[in-house]
């Protein structure tokens, strides 16, 4: 919001305006501060702060509304894509996202997104992969590594009792009404450029009316993973990485043209 | 004279340290006092005038706690003398 001015010196980067201008309540070293921040540059760049709806989950970015100077409603656990359903469809002139960490959109609201992407909502979903419950102090998920200890799997995630890691974009690149569907990470900073080049054109696929866009992002919990933040980050590159492989899952035709001019971090 | 600096919004700082590990002048310290959330927060140590204002601590800082700035591109004897102002 406000920054100090040095004389003889050019302001080359400054907080976003769409950033609230608060102190987050994340623990030190969480990724979910540095996604909220690329989103609100990308909504700064695109112009749209004036007409964009959050829709915040439940979990650790529940208070995500606090964090936004857009409009925000708070949906029921894992519900985020029915009630920005209904927020698109009485004002499609408005653009609505959803912000939804694993717990929320990988476990109890998996019917949800399936069924928004099958209808060909257009709405743009992100979704913070951090392997982990955070919020409720580090269980397992369903996106769980295998062998990952949790507080809740204190010997390792035993993939012969609950199954494997449940990959979101390969499932959600099946369903045609996806239109724009990749996973990116935020463990250093080319990929942190990407994703927000990602969340750039996953907002046009909206604008433009093209269905729905879903951008997962590899995060960090610092506190459940037990570690540092700089630790965390370089466990993403080394165990989820390999088991979340970063990539474009779907781009739709019509999506084609905005990739290739977002390309790049612009 | 340094061709960038930052000003770190201190009292937001959570001293996670993430900025010190990809500077590329090294010139950032997490300082010896506490700020009022109970965190030690970053410093610019720049002495010898290395920071280039290049963005990639504030690109890769969670709290968004770093501002950035760079001198125009004039002729040194141009360059007005930067007012070293206090951390908001």
């Amino acid at each position: 919001m406000t920054s100090i001015e040095l004389a003889g010196y050019d302001v080359v980067y400054r907080r976003p305006e769409a950033l609230v201008n608060t102190t987050t309540h994340y623990c030190p070293g969480c990724t979910h501060g540095l996604i909220h921040r690329l989103i609100a540059e990308v909504i700064d760049e695109l112009g749209i702060g004036d007409r964009s709806i959050l829709v915040a989950p439940v979990g650790c970015a529940v208070f995500a509304y606090n964090y936004f100077n857009v409009d925000g409603c708070e949906a029921p656990h894992g519900r985020a894509p029915a009630m920005a359903t209904g927020l698109k469809r009485s004002q499609p002139d408005k653009i609505v996202f959803t912000y939804q960490g694993d717990g929320d959109l990988a476990a109890i609201g998996t019917n949800e997104i399936i069924h928004a992407a099958g209808r060909g909502e257009n709405l743009t979903v992100i979704f913070v992969n951090n392997a982990t419950y955070g919020m409720t102090g580090g269980q397992m998920a369903p996106t769980t590594l295998s062998g990952q200890v949790t507080t809740s799997s204190p010997y390792g995630r035993d993939v012969e009792l609950v199954g494997a890691p449940m990959r979101v974009s390969e499932l959600i690149s099946t369903i045609p009404g996806a239109t724009y569907v990749v996973r990116r990470s935020v463990h250093n900073v080319a990929n942190i450029n990407k994703t927000k080049a990602a969340i750039k054109t996953a907002f046009q696929v909206q604008m433009q009316g093209l269905g729905l866009s879903l951008v997962e992002v590899l995060s960090t919990c610092p506190t459940n993973w037990h570690m540092t933040p700089a630790n965390a980050l370089q466990w993403i590159e080394d165990a989820m990485i390999p088991v979340f492989p970063l990539g474009d899952y779907r781009i739709a035709d019509a999506v084609v043209p905005l990739t290739k001019r977002t390309r790049g971090g612009q | 004279m340094a061709r960038g600096t930052i000003v770190v919004d201190t009292n937001r700082c959570k001293g996670c340290e993430l900025c010190t590990t990809v500077c590329p002048q090294q010139v950032l310290e997490m300082a010896n006092s506490y700020n009022t959330r109970g965190y030690r927060p970053v410093l610019l140590v720049d002495p010898e005038g290395k920071c280039t204002g290049c963005t990639i601590c504030a690109v890769i800082c969670p709290d968004a706690v770093l501002t950035v700035y760079r001198l125009p591109a004039i002729a040194k004897a141009q360059r007005a003398p930067a007012a070293m102002a206090l951390a908001a």
